[in-house]
């Protein structure tokens, strides 16, 4: 069971109108594995992130989950099965606290409000906001509105998370502890795919890294191949 | 949410003691004309309840809540007429007729965001109206009398104002109860992070058109049982007292104007929108025709400009200048926020 991959894209790619947004792109994802995803800014990463999540239909390719094809499900049965996110531009629920955000999360697995809270406590606890529980959501920083988007998709019980950008904005301390917060996540059991510009953030603690350009795959391999690629730098520096 | 802050006990104790005192009133306000004035504030208050579950939790603004109000009135006085069947199993049989239109529409107009969905509401009432004012088989424009020479609780007909008042209160009860039953249950959060960010609720698994629709039956069911009650009460009626639009805007209005996405607001909005109404009636004759339309569009403009978040809001906002008060929640203008 461990040796199959959870996820698994295989010549996956999104046009709209004509523009194309991912080409042919195909890579796995294993168990717990931590996955950086990086790429100049247009290159198609919050494409994937909404292709693999459920809120775009591929134009062609396949996306199976735990073996099984789930090629432009809905967002919701992407999170029943185990596939959980957070947004680029954040989007917490402005009107309820940030338990009641995570509450939401909690939801999924189970309807009883008195559990849901139970849930969510822990998850804030894990994310270092349970100072913060009772304070309504718009009233949070961007940076603990990020971190209460992540304590919300955990609630979820995902086998994979996507996150979209959780260091963007951060000062150095904030972004060594959201290093330190994917890690717990990995030691969970919890896959991540993460998008970064953010590379002191992201390289540490990447199994691996996907790089995309103009919609493709460029490069694929651990951090330290990845800094030495000559695609890279050139989709980085221009050749 | 500044509500939130108070002691479930006390709560508790609150209710039940402004139960009490409605459950008393019509025996100090003995006068017909004036107990009549209390039903009609009871009435509006539970379409505004009914309303504020669709339109104010899950943020899905309806100004076409007419078709089910005309639904109820038409189903149970129907019933009554063609078989005889009394009226507490017709307003029922309109509930359920309700939620069947009321699942026939939203699959299509959920489809719609925003304003857009508003409209169709609008469209979908309006075409109901004039389908019914041509209808033969519902007497059209005519409108359809119920018979006068029964009375007592089987056919709810009564020739006092007292038992119309204790029907429509419990009435009220009943849905003060299912919205508070659902602001508790997990359907209450999933309203409200559909209200707030439809994107963000899905990806966390809630499914948006079986939550709005779950919003819009509840809602429609409880608007038809005010249907039956209205038409058990004036024992008459047509396309225009049921059907007109205005009956929709005066349901919202009731709701956003003592507070949306509040247990009680629209029960503070009925009793403001009514008083003013019945005033506006006495003042003006009911030769102006219209007038409460003029009325209806300055409230809006009013709330909109003063106090989004409503009559309650307003109290919220006077509850900040005492000691130790907290900032409340986002008004309604956030609340309401639509994307196109």
């Amino acid at each position: 069971m461990n040796t199959a991959p959870l996820l698994a894209v295989d010549g996956l790619g999104k046009a709209f109108d004509g523009l194309v947004a991912n080409r042919d792109i195909s890579f796995k994802i294993h168990h717990a594995e931590i996955v950086g995803l990086i790429g100049p800014n247009g290159a198609g990463k919050t494409t994937l992130f909404n292709c693999l999540a459920g809120f775009y239909t591929p134009t062609t390719g396949r996306i199976a989950f735990e073996g099984r094809d789930i090629t432009g499900s809905s967002p919701e049965s992407a999170a029943a099965l185990g596939i959980a996110r957070t947004f680029q531009i954040v989007r917490v629920f402005h009107s309820m606290t940030a338990r009641e955000n995570v509450m939401v999360g909690a939801m999924l697995r189970d309807k009883r409000v008195r559990e849901a809270r139970k849930r969510a406590d822990a998850e804030l606890a894990f994310v270092g906001l349970s100072h913060r529980a009772d304070v309504p959501a718009s009233d949070l920083t961007v940076s603990e509105q990020k971190r209460l988007e992540v304590a919300r998709a955990l609630a979820t019980d995902p086998k994979l998370i996507l996150l979209d950008e959780v260091m963007a904005g951060l000062n150095p301390t904030e972004v060594r502890e959201a290093s330190q917060l994917v890690h717990r996540i990995h030691q969970r059991g919890i896959a991540s795919i993460i998008v970064e510009h953010v590379m002191e953030g992201i390289m540490p603690i990447a199994h691996r890294m996907l790089v995309l350009d103009y919609g493709a795959k460029i490069a694929d391999g651990t951090p330290a191949e990845i800094a030495e690629n000559p695609a890279v730098i050139a989709a980085y520096l221009g050749d | 949410m500044s509500e939130r802050t108070i002691p479930t006990p006390v709560k508790a104790f609150g209710a039940l003691a402004l139960l009490a005192l409605a459950a008393l009133l019509p025996l100090v306000v003995t006068e017909p004309s004036q107990q009549n004035f209390l039903i009609l504030i009871l009435m509006g208050a539970q379409l505004g309840v009914a309303w504020n579950i669709v339109g104010g939790y899950a943020g899905q603004v309806s100004l076409g809540h007419a078709v089910f109000y005309g639904i109820g009135a038409y189903t149970s006085t129907m019933l009554l007429l063609t078989l005889g069947l009394s009226p507490w199993v017709g307003a029922l049989a309109g509930g359920g007729v309700s939620v069947l239109f009321a699942l026939a529409m939203g699959w299509p107009c959920f489809r719609l965001k925003g304003h857009y969905f508003a409209m169709a509401t609008i469209a979908v009432a309006e075409i109901v109206q004039i389908l019914v004012t041509n209808s033969e088989f519902l007497e059209g424009a005519v409108g359809l009398s119920l018979p006068m020479d029964q009375s007592g609780w089987g056919v709810l007909i009564f020739l006092s104002k007292l038992p119309y008042y204790y029907v429509i209160l419990g009435l009220l009860v009943l849905t003060v109860l299912t919205a508070w039953a659902i602001e508790r249950s997990h359907i209450g959060y999933y309203f409200r992070a559909i209200k707030d960010e439809p994107e963000a609720a899905r990806a966390l698994g809630v499914s948006l058109t079986r939550y709005k629709l779950i919003a819009l039956s509840v809602s429609a069911f409880l608007t038809a049982l005010g249907g039956s009650f209205y038409a058990q009460k004036e024992m008459f009626i047509d396309p225009g007292s049921v059907l007109a639009g205005a009956i929709s805007i005066k349901i919202a209005l009731i709701a956003i104007l003592g507070g949306v996405g509040t247990l009680l607001g629209p029960v503070l909005g009925a009793a403001v929108l009514i008083t003013i109404e019945e005033y506006s009636r006495t003042l003006f004759g009911s030769t102006g025709s219209g007038t409460d339309m003029i009325i209806y569009a300055a409230m809006i403009i009013l709330v909109a400009v003063f106090s989004p978040s409503g009559v309650l809001g307003l109290l919220g906002d006077l509850r900040r200048f005492l000691p130790g008060a907290r900032s409340k929640g986002p008004d309604m203008a956030d609340k309401m926020e639509i994307r196109p």
